[in-house]
């Protein structure tokens, strides 16, 4: 027998308030959010007063902020730090600098546009564990294609302690460059037409052009793919932990990873993951409270 | 439906569901990484699966990944796993933390102590060293061997060239003055040749095991394993000596040796890149196998060769297989461990190519010849010496690779401040976890 909807059921569905459709798409949001977001957020901050091992056997003992006093005691989690800062400095700066010239380039007419910028976006799509490998031969000193068209030799990039972190930073700027570069292609197209036209009749010269319209109209956008790629670089753990096993490219989610699955020490690695997570949060808010500004103007 | 069909119908789903049941407890998961041995393994469970009716799979992860899937497990207090086939290194965290089952009373009972190799029943099975307590039965023995281009070395013009060089015969390297003289002899960057490949990957504990061999040769160790004393032990005069060796040999690898680990060294083989390469014996079948390897037949191997005391050791590898202590089929893992201790089991296990530790397979003829490295392999278990087993293990593990790896790689500081600071985070680690008395 084939089921029909009563006529009451079908007016009952008809007539649900706004505030109950409502509910109905956001508290499983709600739930999910809870239950896989906050409620681990929660207890992992309580497990970062812990001396606790999840491997172990022993109980949790309560140490207060002795796992924080450690870590930023440790000389060894400044240098990771340190080598996170310089990553995300050279990234970061990297893929804005070619990003954006990239949108520059692209903001004209040009023959095929669409599929040039097709296929500009293609590294941003790919596995970042492919892209770790794959950079990796083409570094390689015996057969890699770099050191060939660079006439580098026998240089050894991922061997070089100093070279390594501009390796695996370059790899970076390659895979998300293309992110950068639709960003500023929206904002550059945004960018109304009439005023580089007043602009060409006051002769003004393309560097004032480009620093008074192109530049101050474009920033909102360009910051906010700051943002996001700061702090995407912030937490990178695949492409460095694929490519080198360098200290000079230890970054922070790297340590974070071995304490916390290498090591065991589930404690720790909480607090360690909670001081990334306030720094993360720090420099994220001084880019939006910039960002607010610069919109403003 | 009648009172008798349903009765009928309910009596046949009672027993589909206790069959299945029946089934279901009838199944044994065994957990490995992903590598040729464990492909054996399941090989050598389809006759225990074909014997008994309980079927035997073989779950595996790649090597990468192994410890930490393991540990989460563990951590999760997870049955899906009824054996763990472990690295000698987790029998600390393996047997104080509970995760393995203690097999004392199966060894005793059934005399394995004498049935496996000595050095393999310290290595895979018994923990804390000397205290008879026993956690799992030798599986896959393995130590660190070299390969060599035995083509390269009997070319009568190189053999000529090396006598008029360092005025003695190109032969397999007795000690590591000979190895590195070797090692620097075909150290042709220009022909795209070079002398040795090395470990040199520090994500887990490949270039540690290099290292560890070349200091136990040069008369040095990593301490006092019963009493965790460590200065002036893993920083001794010896051991410091053993890194610059280790250290020498490094400036005769193919560039950009850095990150490798067996795959690599392996293929230092095949691709004709370099002389001598260090490597574990479970990786050499594929070096020994034209299929894999075009230089195969004129590939050669050795144990590690001796110091310049003559004191000679190879870093053990392997694993045991423990019962998890989690398994919901404890008891029918303990009849599968009866079944796999048999002499004939392990002649088997052999034959298929496992790398059994039963003395008597190991001793025979027959196994020696079987392979051209099998006689290495032999040598080599008689010398083996391990890495630490302590739960801590892992953090021992960190320390000497960012110590070690430095001076080696990028030739930061010197071997003595690289021991130095070893030494000095190992002690920290052990007052830790209280240690000392």
């Amino acid at each position: 027998m084939i089921a029909t909807l009563k006529p009451d059921s079908s007016h009952a569905l008809r007539g649900l308030s706004d505030m109950r459709i409502r509910n109905l798409f956001i508290i499983p949001t709600i739930i999910f959010l809870i239950v896989f977001n906050i409620f681990p957020l929660i207890y992992s901050l309580g497990y970062s007063f812990y001396d606790y091992s999840a491997a172990g056997s022993e109980e949790p003992v309560f140490v207060g902020l002795q796992n924080y006093r450690d870590l930023l005691s440790d000389p060894n989690i400044w240098n990771n730090f340190t080598v996170t800062a310089k990553y995300v400095i050279i990234s970061v700066g990297g893929q804005v600098l070619v990003g954006f010239g990239v949108a520059l380039l692209l903001n004209r007419t040009l023959p095929a546009k669409g599929l040039i910028t097709t296929l500009l976006l293609l590294p941003m799509m790919m596995s970042a564990a492919v892209v770790g490998l794959f950079w990796q031969l083409l570094y390689s000193p015996s057969w890699g294609v770099i050191n060939y068209v660079f006439g580098l030799g026998d240089f050894a990039w991922l061997s070089d302690a100093d070279a390594a972190l501009w390796a695996v930073a370059i790899t970076d700027i390659w895979m998300w460059a293309p992110f950068v570069m639709l960003l500023s292609l929206a904002g550059l197209s945004a960018v109304p037409k009439h005023l580089y036209e007043a602009a060409s009749i006051d002769r003004a010269s393309g560097w004032y052009t480009f620093s008074r319209i192109t530049l101050p109209l474009v920033s909102p956008l360009l910051l906010i793919a700051i943002i996001f790629r700061t702090m995407e670089a912030f937490k990178t753990f695949d492409i460095a932990f694929i490519m080198s096993t360098q200290p000079t490219t230890e970054v922070i989610a790297i340590r974070l990873y071995k304490f916390a699955f290498q090591e065991w020490q589930t404690g720790k690695s909480c607090a360690l993951a909670y001081i990334v997570l306030i720094m993360v949060v720090a420099i994220t808010n001084i880019y939006v409270k910039y960002l607010n500004q610069v919109k403003e103007r | 439906m009648s009172k008798r069909t349903f009765a009928s119908l309910m009596a046949g789903v009672a027993m589909t569901i206790a069959g299945a049941s029946a089934a279901a407890a009838e199944e044994l998961t065994i957990f490995w990484a992903e590598w040729d041995p464990a492909n054996y393994l399941q090989e050598l469970v389809n006759i225990y699966s074909k014997e008994t009716g309980v079927k035997v799979t073989v779950e595996t992860t790649p090597w990468s990944d192994f410890q930490t899937k393991t540990f989460r497990e563990f951590a999760a207090k997870g049955s899906t796993y009824d054996m763990v086939v472990g690295d000698s290194q987790w029998l600390g965290a393996g047997s104080t933390d509970g995760h393995y089952v203690d097999l004392s009373d199966f060894f005793q009972k059934n005399k394995l102590s004498e049935k496996f190799l000595p050095a393999t029943v310290a290595g895979y099975a018994e923990y804390p060293a000397g205290s008879k307590k026993y956690w799992a039965i030798p599986l896959e023995g393995d130590a660190n061997g070299w390969a060599y281009r035995k083509d390269w070395f009997e070319d009568p013009k190189e053999k000529e060239a090396f006598k008029k060089k360092y005025g003695y015969d190109l032969d397999i390297p007795k000690d590591y003055k000979q190895m590195r003289d070797i090692a620097e002899f075909f150290y042709r960057p220009d022909q795209k040749k070079y002398g040795v490949a090395l470990y040199t990957d520090n994500s887990y504990d490949a270039m540690a095991m290099g290292v560890e061999q070349t200091i136990f040769s040069y008369g040095g160790d990593l301490g006092d394993y019963s009493t965790y004393k460590v200065d002036g032990i893993s920083n001794s005069k010896e051991a410091i000596e053993g890194l610059k060796a280790y250290k020498e040999l490094y400036k005769f690898t193919p560039p950009g040796w850095a990150k490798a680990f067996f795959l690599e060294d392996n293929q230092a083989i095949t691709e004709n890149l370099a002389a001598m390469s260090m490597n574990f014996f479970a990786f050499f079948p594929a070096l020994a196998n034209p299929a894999t390897n075009p230089n195969a037949k004129g590939t050669g191997f050795f144990a590690n060769p001796a110091g310049p005391t003559g004191k000679r050791f190879a870093a053990l590898g392997g694993q045991g297989i423990s019962i998890v202590s989690y398994s919901k089929k404890k008891e029918a893992a303990m009849k599968f461990l009866e079944w796999f201790i048999k002499d004939e089991t392990q002649k088997k296990w052999a034959e298929l190519g496992g790398y059994t530790c039963s003395t008597a397979v190991l001793k025979s003829a027959e196994f020696q010849n079987a392979t051209p490295y099998n006689k290495a392999f032999y040598d080599s278990m008689l010398m083996v010496k391990d890495f630490w087993a302590t739960p801590e293990y892992a953090e021992l593990l960190t320390s000497m690779n960012q110590r070690v790896y430095p001076f080696v790689i990028s030739g930061k500081g010197t071997a003595e401040e690289a021991l130095n600071g070893m030494t000095k985070d190992w002690e920290a680690t052990f007052k830790k976890y209280k240690r000392y008395k």
